[in-house]
C-alpha cells in the first residue's frame, strides 16, 4: 500500500498544506496540482517577458523549505509547476535546494507545431462550441497537449526526488506513482480507473475533506486546520480516500461524491489521457472515521485523441463598482444603472456586452435569489467587454463621475477608475496522440 | 407536499469554459427515486432560467444517488470572458437546491 496526498488544489491554495501533509504523518508521495485552464497564457505571456521566467514561482521556494523532510522522510513530489518552462523551474528548485535529482517531464507544448497540424487536415475545432481555429489563428497565446500518467510514471523510474511536468492531465499526477509502483500495464483498464477515480477525488485539494461542502457544513470541524486529502491505493486498485488524523475537516461519503461530480460532463465517460472512466460503476465504502473506501471502477480504452488546451486574446473588460447606503439602495443602484447606460448611449458606445449585478441582492443568483427587506447597502456592478480597447478606455470613466452627478450616497468606489484588462480565454481542443512524443530530461 | 430540493440534497457546481455542471445529490438513498422524477433537465433549464441560455442534459447516477446536469452557455462566455461575479458556476449547486418539488410523505419516511 502506498500513500499518495494532494497538498494544492490549484495555484493560490493554502501555502501551509504541503508542509502539513509532509510533516503530520506517513505519505510516500506528495502530488501538488498548480495549473488551471488559463493559467498557461500568464505564464507564457511572462516567459515572453523574461525567458527564466513561465512556471509557479511559488513551487521552488516550497520545496526548499520541504526538502529536509522530504529527504528524511522517503517523500517524492510530483508537481504541474513546470507551467511553459519546467526546465527553468527546476533550476530554480536547484538553486535554492542543491543535491534534488528533478526529472522533467517535456513535450506537451504544441504552440510550435499548430501549423503543420492544421496543413495535416486537424480543424482543432472548439469541442464546446464547435468553432473553428481559424477565427482566432493569429491570436493564439499558448497551446498545450494534456499529458497522462505514464510519462511521470517513466520519470519516477529514474530516481528522481521530484517529477516536474508541464500540462498534465490533474488525475495523472496521483494515478503515476501507482503505475510506478503496482507495474500497471498500460491496458489495465479498470486499474487505471480506480487510480484516476482515486486522483479526481483529490485534484481539487481539501475540497474533498469537507472544504466547500454544502452537506450539513456548519457541522464541519476546524476549518482553519482543514486536513488535505490522502490516497490510500493498493496494487489490486483497492483505494481509499482519507486524510491525516488530527487535522480538520472530515472524510464522508458526502464530501467524496461532491468531488466525485465535480466539473464532470458525461459520467459514464470520464476522459483522460490514460483511461476512460465509468463513474457510475464507483462504490463508496465507509471504511471507519474520516476513511472512505472506492471499489468497483470499470475503465475502457483510453481515447486516441489528446485535449489541447489552448489559449488566445479575446479582447478586453472592465467592471466598475459604485456603493449606495440605505435608503432606498436598490432604487438609487438601478437610477446609477440607467444613467451609465444613457450616458454611454449618448458617447455612442455599444459593446460586445453589458452586465450588471446589483451585488448584495441577485449577483449570484438572479432571479434565483429570495426578495430582501431593505439591505443596508448595496454595490452596484457594471461591467463591460469588448475587443476595442479604446472602448473599455471610455467606459472606464463612465462610472465614479455618479458620485458627485448621481443618485445620493455613493461610495465605496476604491481606488478610481476601474482598470481595463485584457481577456485571454480558453480553447479546447483534440489532437491525434501521436503529435505529440514526451521525453524526460534528468536534471540534478 | 411541496419541499425545497435543499431538504433532501446537497450540490456541488463548478465549470468547464462556458459550461456549467451541477452534480445534485440524495442526501438519503430513498430519496434517489424523487430526485429522478421530479429534477428533470426541462425543469433545471426553467429553474436557471437568463442564468443558462443553452441546453441542459441530464445523467444519472445511480451508484451515488447522484444526478448531474450539465449546463451549456450558462456562464457569459466562462472564466476569463464572463462579466459575472460568479464566473466559474460555484453558486450554481446552491441555486439549484432553491428549487421546489412535490413529494409524498412516505417518500420521505421510507414506509409505505
Amino acid at each position: 500500500m502506498i500513500r499518495i496526498a494532494n497538498g494544492q488544489g490549484f495555484w493560490g491554495d493554502w501555502l501551509e498544506a504541503p508542509v502539513r501533509l509532509v510533516e503530520g504523518g506517513p505519505l510516500d508521495y506528495l502530488t501538488l496540482d498548480y495549473l488551471a485552464e488559463v493559467t498557461m497564457s500568464i505564464l507564457q505571456k511572462q516567459r515572453k517577458a523574461d525567458p527564466s521566467l513561465g512556471y509557479a514561482r511559488d513551487f521552488p521556494p516550497l520545496i526548499a523549505r520541504l526538502a529536509p523532510s522530504l529527504r528524511s522522510k522517503g517523500i517524492r513530489v510530483i508537481a504541474n509547476a513546470g507551467g511553459v518552462n519546467p526546465v527553468a523551474c527546476a533550476r530554480e528548485i536547484l538553486r535554492l535546494a542543491p543535491g534534488l535529482k528533478i526529472a522533467v517531464v517535456l513535450g506537451d507544448d504544441v504552440m510550435d507545431k499548430i501549423d503543420s497540424l492544421v496543413a495535416k487536415g486537424e480543424t482543432l475545432r472548439n469541442i464546446d462550441t464547435g468553432a473553428a481555429l481559424l477565427s482566432i489563428r493569429d491570436r493564439i497565446q499558448s497551446a498545450n497537449a494534456y499529458v497522462g500518467a505514464f510519462p511521470m510514471a517513466e520519470a519516477l523510474k529514474t530516481g528522481a526526488d521530484i517529477v516536474l511536468t508541464g500540462r498534465c492531465a490533474d488525475a495523472a499526477l496521483a494515478l503515476a506513482p501507482m503505475i510506478h509502483e503496482f507495474g500497471w500495464k498500460q491496458d489495465d483498464w479498470d486499474l487505471l480507473a480506480a487510480g484516476t477515480t482515486a486522483g479526481h477525488i483529490v485534484e481539487c485539494g481539501a475540497q474533498a475533506t469537507g472544504g466547500n461542502c454544502q452537506f450539513d457544513w456548519q457541522t464541519t470541524p476546524d476549518f482553519a486546520n482543514i486536513g488535505f486529502p490522502i490516497i490510500e491505493a493498493d496494487t489490486g486498485g483497492r483505494m481509499v480516500i482519507t486524510k491525516h488524523p488530527g487535522t480538520g475537516g472530515r472524510v464522508t461519503r458526502a464530501t467524496v461524491t461532491e468531488q466525485l461530480v465535480y466539473e464532470i460532463g458525461d459520467p459514464s465517460r470520464y476522459l483522460t489521457p490514460d483511461v476512460v472512466v465509468d463513474f457510475t460503476t464507483v462504490h463508496l465504502t465507509d471504511d471507519g472515521p474520516d476513511r472512505i473506501a472506492i471499489s468497483g471502477v470499470r475503465g475502457t480504452p483510453r481515447p486516441e485523441l489528446l485535449k489541447v488546451s489552448i489559449s488566445y486574446l479575446y479582447g478586453w473588460k472592465c467592471i466598475g463598482t459604485l456603493v449606495y447606503s440605505a435608503p432606498d439602495v436598490l432604487a438609487k443602484a438601478q437610477a446609477a444603472d440607467r444613467m451609465v447606460r444613457e450616458r454611454l448611449k449618448a458617447l455612442n458606445l455599444s459593446f460586445e456586452k453589458i452586465h450588471t449585478e446589483f451585488f448584495g441582492i441577485n449577483a449570484c443568483h438572479a432571479h434565483l435569489a429570495p426578495p430582501l427587506a431593505e439591505p443596508a447597502e448595496v454595490q452596484v456592478k457594471i461591467g463591460a467587454r469588448d475587443r476595442d480597447k479604446a472602448k473599455l478606455e471610455r467606459f472606464s470613466r463612465e462610472v465614479i463621475p455618479l458620485v458627485l452627478n448621481g443618485p445620493p450616497t455613493a461610495t465605496g468606489y476604491g481606488e478610481g477608475r476601474p482598470a481595463v484588462r485584457e481577456v485571454v480565454a480558453y480553447w479546447p481542443a483534440l489532437i491525434p496522440r501521436s503529435a505529440i512524443q514526451p521525453t524526460i530530461e534528468v536534471i540534478s | 407536499m411541496k419541499l425545497r430540493l435543499r431538504d433532501i440534497a446537497h450540490a456541488r457546481s463548478g465549470d468547464k469554459g462556458d459550461i456549467s455542471n451541477v452534480g445534485l445529490i440524495a442526501i438519503e438513498p430513498r430519496y434517489y427515486p424523487i430526485l429522478v422524477r421530479e429534477v428533470t433537465s426541462d425543469r433545471v433549464k426553467a429553474h436557471f432560467g437568463p442564468l443558462v441560455l443553452g441546453s441542459v442534459t441530464r445523467y444519472q447516477l445511480p451508484n451515488l444517488c447522484a444526478l448531474n446536469f450539465v449546463m451549456e452557455q450558462a456562464l457569459d462566455g466562462g472564466g476569463t470572458i464572463s462579466l459575472r461575479t460568479d464566473a466559474q458556476g460555484k453558486t450554481h449547486g446552491a441555486a439549484l437546491l432553491t428549487m421546489e418539488v412535490e413529494v409524498a410523505p412516505h417518500e420521505l419516511t421510507g414506509s409505505t
